[in-house]
């Protein structure tokens, strides 16, 4: 009973932020609604049983995510709203649904079809969810593991790189150009 | 009772939504957050699935869906800030440079 209640509490609650965050025209409620959406997220994730992707959703989406964005909006002027022209309103919407739509049936189709086996299965006695992703993870998928600690300091060398103020003098010679006025 | 149908529609629901933002958005910064909420709905989709069928490589793939989303957003919002400095403005207009 409880968990009808929460599934239709977070599912409503998230497309409602959701909605705000692609129809909104300023961007600072867009970034705010984008983050409660994913600690609704999060609230899935617990229901399902996954509790340690719950807490990894918080931290890293709502903590690092969000805080990378505020930092990049202090960039850019957000208090303006932000100007779309958008050609061709009806076929957009239409295509996008239908492709969906096409993605969901592509995607399920197989899994209702076919009898699937579990290959790791989630449920032991007396061990719980973050031990088993503990085991699993460093055990089948301990090279993805490390290939993604790879990747994450390969984008965090790169996005220092971009970001800095003394890398980006000599980082191209697009900013001699900039320095004349002609802007391309 | 809730299924493992419910779950799917929902992600489908999500998935629709961020598509329409990420065909309907023309500004930069507006089309990455429609890509976290793809990402995201993909996730739920991901995580219900291994819930049902119990069996734990959901979550594994739920795990790096968001390495790799974070990974993106460092790398796509640095891009992102050189793009601002150099043309003052993060309109997907302002990309089209050749007169095609």
């Amino acid at each position: 009973m409880f968990e009808v209640i929460a599934f239709y509490t977070f599912s409503i609650l998230t497309i409602i932020m959701f909605g705000i965050v692609v129809f909104s025209k300023n961007a600072l409620y867009a970034m705010s609604a984008l983050a409660g959406g994913m600690i609704f997220i999060s609230g899935f994730f617990f229901l399902l049983g996954a509790e340690f992707l719950g807490v990894v959703q918080i931290v890293v989406y709502s903590g690092a995510v969000m805080a990378l964005y505020a930092f990049g909006m202090m960039f850019f002027d957000t208090t303006r709203d932000v100007k779309e022209n958008i050609h061709y309103k009806k076929v957009l919407y239409s295509l996008s649904i239908i492709s969906a739509v096409l993605i969901v049936i592509i995607m399920s189709a197989p899994i209702y079809s076919a009898n699937i086996e579990s290959l790791y299965p989630s449920v032991i006695e007396g061990v719980g969810n973050i031990q088993m992703v503990g085991l699993v993870l460093f055990t089948k998928y301990l090279i993805p593991f490390e290939l993604a600690a790879v990747m994450l300091l390969v984008s965090m060398i790169s996005g220092i790189l971009l970001v800095s103020k003394r890398m980006e003098m000599n980082l191209t010679q697009e900013d001699h150009y900039e320095e004349k006025g002609e802007i391309i | 009772m809730i299924t493992l149908t419910h779950y799917l529609v929902l992600s489908a629901i999500l998935f629709s939504i961020g598509l329409v933002g990420v065909m309907r958005r023309k500004n930069l910064l507006m089309l990455f957050f429609s890509t976290e909420i793809l990402l995201n709905a993909v996730n739920v989709g991901f995580v219900a699935v291994g819930h049902y069928y119990g069996d734990l490589s959901g979550q594994m793939f739920a795990f790096f869906i968001i390495a790799v989303a974070a990974s993106e957003i460092a790398v796509g919002l640095g891009l992102l800030i050189l793009w601002y400095k150099k043309t003052g403005s993060t309109d997907l207009d302002t990309l089209n440079m050749m007169k095609g």
